[in-house]
């Protein structure tokens, strides 16, 4: 999977208690969560605690069936049979990612044709991560080790989430992510150690292109996040994106001196004194443009999302006609 | 959203799988199919991807009554204070102890 830390909703203001019962209901569910319990979907909670999560969970879910296209892109073209049923297996898991946010999210009591539509209008978002291309199949390592990476970090937090159906979702995805970092790192490591100047070359220009935007994944630095302070007090968010960001960093760059490529980043240089890599600046427009909509590939994304929905509607509509038909014969004899 | 789209969406099932032979079916998770068929084979694609179950069940969402988290209190408080339902609750001498 795929998150980056999800808060470019639209801000929302929190409505002004009505009444002294939602008053104690809210001193309840606010215990609750300092105590670090769960919440569970039939459990009373502040409208906007569910809105939030309706907006994170989905975007989660989008994320992970349109991060399903880039690498799809490649499997027609996976260099050896290995390979090919390694990349399977990787896009079926996000397709099954996808589906155990969909059902966290329809806990919260929103339907999932609501949520598709969201998705397929272009209201909610995705991660701005898959609005780059895949150019050559480096790229599809690259996006194991870095994307996938920097996914997991801010993942594995999640799985502490308070609203304990996303939790337990993402108990399930953190499991099944390991194997797609590690086979990215693998099919890089092959390449640099086995490959041809050419394929070491292909290598680092696609370490070159998705270093900065895998950097964007965790979402805004701290000072600009809209949503961190209020997410943070209800156990939503556990860990801010600039923290995050730097954990990655540093984990990564020391990946990268075995793997034998560098870092695109000229001002990365380790700190005694913090403790950690230093990097340089990160070009925040460049993300506001891709989630504006208006990276290399975001429209060529979301028609081809939305091309697969419209082409699969008459196998759903004829398999729930089929099973109609069985009810009523069933009922009849 | 319209009743057209809701009319069309496909019905909500409850999935529970047994790990191995021997172990009890656990929920894990919940899916849309159309029929009780394909709900079996879609929750074997995916719920069961690394060999995580041998056996599956499936039951349709509506079919489930819960008990209220308003009653939980009611249900469950009362047992709170029955300690003598537990075997430690009673002090044997040394000898049988191991009872």
């Amino acid at each position: 999977m795929y998150t980056q830390a999800m808060d470019t909703g639209p801000k929302e203001e929190r409505k002004a208690i009505r009444s002294a019962e939602e008053a104690e209901l809210e001193r309840r569910f606010d215990a609750r969560i300092d105590d670090a319990g769960f919440i569970e979907a039939k459990d009373w909670m502040p409208e906007h605690y569910r809105r939030t999560l309706v907006r994170q969970i989905s975007q989660h879910a989008h994320s992970e069936i349109v991060g399903m296209l880039p690498e799809g892109n490649w499997v027609t073209r996976a260099p050896t049979l290995k390979r090919k049923c390694i990349l399977l297996a990787k896009i079926q898991d996000e397709g099954g990612h996808g589906l155990y946010l969909y059902a966290a999210a329809e806990t919260l009591g929103v339907s999932r044709d609501e949520l598709l539509d969201a998705l397929h209008s272009g209201k909610a978002k995705y991660s701005s991560i898959f609005n780059y291309p895949t150019l050559t199949w480096a790229d599809i390592g690259v996006i194991g080790w870095l994307v996938d990476g920097a996914a997991i970090m801010n993942q594995v937090p999640l799985t502490r989430c308070s609203y304990a159906p996303y939790a337990r979702a993402m108990v399930r995805i953190c499991r099944e992510e390991s194997f797609h970092q590690r086979q990215g790192f693998d099919a890089l490591n092959v390449m640099m150690r086995e490959g041809t100047d050419a394929q070491r070359a292909m290598v680092q220009d696609a370490v070159n292109r998705w270093w900065w935007p895998s950097l964007m994944m965790f979402g805004p630095p701290d000072a600009e996040s809209t949503h961190s302070a209020q997410s943070a007090r209800w156990g939503i968010k556990r860990i801010s994106n600039d923290d995050l960001r730097q954990k990655f960093v540093d984990a990564t760059v020391q990946q990268a001196q075995v793997l034998g490529v560098t870092v695109p980043d000229p001002l990365l240089k380790w700190s005694e004194e913090r403790g950690h890599f230093d990097y340089g600046p990160i070009d925040w427009a460049e993300f506001w443009r891709v989630v504006g909509g208006n990276g290399p590939c975001n429209r060529e994304r979301l028609a081809a999302r939305v091309k697969a929905w419209d082409d699969g509607a008459w196998v759903r509509d004829a398999a729930l006609a089929h099973a109609r038909k069985q009810a009523i014969k069933k009922e009849a004899a | 959203m319209s009743n057209e789209t809701h009319r069309n969406e496909w019905p909500l099932w409850e999935v529970f799988v047994r790990p191995k032979a021997g172990l009890d079916h656990k929920h894990c998770g919940s899916l849309h199919a159309p029929d009780a068929t394909m709900a079996v084979q879609m929750a074997r694609e995916v719920y069961t991807r690394r060999q995580e179950g041998c056996s599956v069940w499936v039951v349709p969402s509506s079919a489930i009554t819960a008990s209220d988290p308003g009653d939980k209190d009611m249900l469950f408080d009362p047992m709170e204070d029955k300690v003598y339902r537990h075997p430690t609750f009673y002090e044997l001498p040394d000898e049988v102890n191991h009872m």
